[in-house]
């Protein structure tokens, strides 16, 4: 089955594929709008949330509902840290640091409080945490302004280097680089350091303890592992991911809201994780990508669908969207109850209560 | 003395399951603490090892104060415990699951646990789950071998298995003691404790109401009565 693998040539050309694709990919979509691209954007930032949360779910088994607090805290630190609302205006390859650190911490203050519950309780005490957070950010404009409560920040600096900005349009040897697509290289390189840390990862010491922690915590204890640290560090771990995403979400977008930030957001990037196949970096990249592009595939042809079929809009393209979205997930979810690419550990739990 | 316990007590909210007892284990011995169902004898046990917060008393353990020292750290330095219900991980092969057991010194070579429990080496591949309740057992003490216990805390290894599988593995534990591992072995087959052990302990509503040579409890009237049914 894995034959090929032994095959450099074969490797290599298969490599070469792939990354000559994703050179692309931009381009060809350009070609098509540049929404797609923009789209395309926003789905690498939600592979980066899921291959964060991933670590939390997927690798050491403590779910978490409130995961997207994390991706504000790093929005908002981007977001207060360059542009006029206190007049800062320092440069992303230092706030994108401070972000996940400050992301990380935010992990530690949900994990140490967190470290005795399990399953369903720890499941309502995470998603009271990004309620908690959403809810300061909406709050923080009195006595103090610091957030802008509601109205949100607008004017967020985009990334600079120099003279370089990513979100101006500009010629390099006859190619036309828009802004999204500028991002997209940048977000792309930072998902392929995401996806090497997580693979390095789950074969390390510390992925060991995390899967002995997910199956039987006494048991872990019993083997010498320090579950609290490394129950603490997977916390932190995967937050100080959503801080980067949330940095980059920021810039992208040049506008913040706590409304990007409600507990459907969190929903969403769980049912991708757990969708794709929960412990699995590729089932999760592949849960990702299709949670992204299937609403907005939905969105631009269901009008048109029905045009064509009923000559008139029937049902709103919002609700039908959501209407066929859930039904593609309880189908998925039946028919492929460990994920569409399980990983090897939740296939054999799976196969194991069917025989 | 390589583990000393003094005036061990545990709470459980109001409840004190555990009332002042005091054991003591020389280095090479095989002891037992047996008693009936709810006298305590778990609850010392996971206190020993720190799985019980919520404890009062002193434990020494190779010289050293390790009354407050964080679960984890035990291993490494030897005090292992085969928890009750023998808490294999079962998602994972045997294989991972002896590697699990080496985690306690960054890694160890399984092949003198294969020899010792050839069962299992011909299950290297296999979910632990699926395995029978005997070669779960197996693996649970096998793992425990993997950090090189100098002192193996054993809860009812005998609890659920056929009678043939429990002299089985009683023969096992003989072995590895015969092998200078230091044993404390809890155990509601009293009999079969007794006759393995070299040392006994009676545990009673939380406390030690017995203690002697092994043979000497054998014959003990009181124990004959209470524990051995005659």
């Amino acid at each position: 089955m894995t034959n090929w693998r032994a095959r450099p040539a074969v490797r290599w050309t298969g490599v070469f594929l792939v990354a000559f694709s994703l050179a692309v990919l931009p381009f060809a979509l350009a070609q098509v709008g540049t929404t797609w691209v923009r789209i395309t954007d926003y789905a690498i930032l939600y592979i980066l949330l899921a291959l964060g949360l991933n670590i939390v779910v997927g690798f050491a088994g403590l779910l978490d509902l409130g995961y997207i607090a994390f991706y504000a805290v790093g929005a908002y630190t981007y977001a207060l840290l360059a542009s006029p609302h206190f007049n800062l205006h320092l440069p992303f390859w230092i706030i994108l640091p401070i972000g996940a650190a400050i992301a990380a911490l935010f992990g530690v203050l949900l994990g140490a409080p967190t470290l005795k519950l399990r399953g369903d309780y720890l499941a309502i005490v995470t998603l009271g945490f990004g309620e908690i957070v959403r809810l300061f950010l909406n709050n923080l404009s009195q006595p103090i302004n610091i957030t802008s409560g509601p109205q949100g920040i607008a004017r967020i600096d985009p990334f600079h280097i120099g003279d370089f900005s990513f979100s101006s349009y500009q010629t390099i040897g006859g190619l036309t680089f828009s802004g999204p697509i500028k991002y997209y290289y940048l977000l792309l390189l930072v998902m392929l350091g995401v996806i090497v840390i997580n693979l390095r990862l789950q074969d390390s010491r510390i992925g060991r303890a995390w899967e002995a922690i997910r199956e039987d915590e006494i048991a872990a204890r019993a083997m010498g592992i320090n579950t609290r640290n490394l129950k603490l560090l997977a916390f932190a771990m995967g937050a100080s991911f959503g801080g980067i995403a949330g940095g980059m979400f920021s810039a992208i977008q040049a506008f913040i809201s706590p409304e990007s930030f409600i507990l459907v957001e969190s929903v969403m990037v769980v049912s991708m994780v757990v969708l794709g196949g929960m412990g699995n970096i590729w089932g999760v990249i592949l849960g990702a990508l299709l949670l992204s592009f299937i609403p907005e595939v939905l969105r631009w042809t269901v009008e048109p669908i029905q045009q064509a079929l009923f000559g008139r809009m029937l049902i709103e393209p919002e609700v039908i969207r959501m209407l066929l979205f859930g039904l593609a997930m309880v189908l998925i979810m039946l028919f492929r109850p460990a994920g569409l690419l399980p990983s090897s550990v939740r296939k054999r739990e799976l196969t194991q209560e069917t025989l | 003395m390589l583990l000393e316990v003094r005036h061990l007590e545990v709470h459980y909210g109001g409840i004190r399951a555990v009332a002042g007892v005091d054991l003591a284990i020389a280095e090479g011995e095989l002891v037992c603490l047996i008693g009936a169902n709810g006298a305590g004898k778990t609850s010392t046990l996971k206190a020993i090892c720190g799985l019980i917060s919520s404890r009062t008393g002193l434990i020494r353990y190779a010289g050293e104060d390790v009354s407050y020292a964080p679960v984890h750290v035990l291993p490494r330095k030897g005090l292992v415990m085969v928890p009750e219900g023998r808490g294999i991980f079962p998602q994972l092969t045997v294989e991972e699951n002896l590697a699990m057991g080496a985690y306690a010194h960054g890694g160890g070579d399984p092949s003198a646990q294969y020899d010792r429990f050839p069962r299992l080496a011909e299950r290297r591949k296999q979910v632990a789950g699926t395995l029978s309740g005997g070669e779960q057992q197996m693996l649970a003490l096998a793992r425990a071998l993997m950090t090189r216990p100098k002192l193996l805390l054993l809860d009812e290894p005998s609890m659920g298995l056929a009678p043939m599988m429990v002299t089985k593995i009683f023969e096992l534990v003989h072995d590895i003691a015969k092998q200078g591992v230091t044993i404390l072995l809890v155990e509601q087959n009293a009999r079969a404790a007794l006759e393995l052990a070299s040392r006994g302990y009676v545990m009673e509503s939380g406390s030690i109401s017995l203690e002697g040579e092994a043979r000497a409890l054998l014959d003990n009237p009181k124990v004959r009565e209470a524990y051995l049914g005659e």
